[in-house]
């Protein structure tokens, strides 16, 4: 394990199995929080620090308490887990830092139900990282996740100022972009060798 | 069977520690919110105008919690304003500032739209965003949504927006405050 294989995970998470593009998971924020660009950006924080501190724990609680006897247990008690550590940002961030709180306090909660905070420590389960491994891999996921809501935010908000026909306008857009976007994201693919 | 029996141990174990571990947090970092605040907040006429020297209604507000600010430097709150505030807050009634300006009869800012050049300074004032327009465009001004503080009529360079009173309809007509003196024992 040298620090090649970790930069591989972080360039692999970003770029080539990045969370929204090619897997296709927290769609829901992705559509929901990118109109405008302020909101995407203490999205992808908020989430950043949840998704790597959740799949620390995730790992943690996995490795050492369920085992292979409970593996059934894995995805209630991830989602437990993440709950928790979202509860407990929320008040910590509260208490000690309001100016963070108020670029990110309204969209602490919602990460509760962002489906890629869940899949990733799943993935991590199903890859069989070790501890500091699956770190990287939620950090790097987290990144890439912040990285496509930013970018997509910034075209909606070119997207809102242009000139379409009106079938066109507002979702439907946004969803034909996603798609675009996707088939761009495909082109990293060929960067690393599995 | 053990295996289930573990199961639920691991489950509730972890909902007791996280729970214990949320309540902790619960107590261990309350926020102390000023409650005052809020309620001098809601007396305040909410028009954001600045004319008691302060950016908007909330500032004026926290200032006068902290007692670093007068009650009588609301123009469109009016004498009844001041007397809520002056209840809540348990100190005498005083009357308007003079300089904070005038209460007016409760109006809207009304655009001239065939004199509008469509300069947007007046959509830059609006602190409530009523104003309607863009540039080289008519504005209108959202009659629903202004609140009547006049910071729009100053930028304008035609001089096209004037305050008109509004005028009592029946659907916007409300019981009076009941205006009893205030005798005062010698």
């Amino acid at each position: 394990m040298d620090i090649q294989n970790y930069l591989l995970i972080l360039v692999g998470t970003v770029f080539v199995n990045n969370i929204v593009m090619a897997k296709v998971l927290g769609m829901c924020p992705f559509f929901g929080v990118s109109k405008k660009l302020e909101t995407a950006v203490g999205m992808g924080a908020a989430t950043s620090f949840v998704l790597t501190l959740g799949s620390g724990t995730s790992y943690l609680i996995n490795h050492y308490l369920l085992g292979t006897d409970l593996a059934y247990l894995r995805t209630l008690s991830f989602i437990v887990v993440i709950a928790g550590i979202v509860g407990f940002t929320e008040m910590f961030v509260r208490k000690t830092s309001p100016v963070l709180f108020r670029v990110l306090g309204i969209y602490l909660p919602l990460i509760t139900t962002n489906c890629a905070v869940l899949g990733i420590p799943l993935l991590n389960v199903q890859a069989q990282h070790n501890f500091i491994q699956s770190l990287f891999f939620g950090f790097g996921g987290s990144v890439g996740f912040s990285l496509t809501l930013i970018l997509f935010a910034g075209l909606r908000e070119r997207l809102d100022g242009a000139d379409m026909p009106a079938i066109f306008r507002g979702t439907s857009i946004a969803m034909i972009t996603a798609g675009i976007m996707s088939l761009a994201f495909m082109g990293f693919s060929g960067m690393v060798k599995p | 069977m053990t295996v289930a029996i573990l199961a639920v141990l691991v489950m509730s174990g972890l909902a007791l520690a996280l729970g214990a571990a949320l309540g902790y947090a619960a107590v261990r970092y309350k926020v102390k919110e000023d409650p005052l605040v809020e309620k001098i907040d809601a007396i305040l006429p909410q028009t954001q105008c600045g004319q008691c020297g302060f950016p908007g209604c909330k500032p004026y507000a926290k200032a006068m919690a902290e007692g670093k600010a007068d009650i009588n430097r609301c123009p469109p709150g009016g004498e009844a304003g001041i007397r809520k505030l002056a209840e809540l807050l348990g100190v005498e009634f005083k009357p308007l500032n003079a300089e904070t300006g005038q209460t007016k009869p409760k109006s809207v800012a009304v655009i001239d739209e065939t004199l509008c050049i469509g300069c947007t300074l007046c959509l830059q004032a609006c602190p409530v965003d009523a104003i309607l327009g863009a540039a080289k465009q008519m504005h209108t001004v959202i009659a629903k949504e202004c609140t009547g503080c006049e910071l729009c009529v100053a930028p304008c360079p035609v001089d096209c927006i004037s305050m008109v009173p509004v005028s009592e309809t029946l659907t916007t007509w409300k019981w009076k405050y009941p205006v009893t003196p205030i005798t005062v024992a010698h």
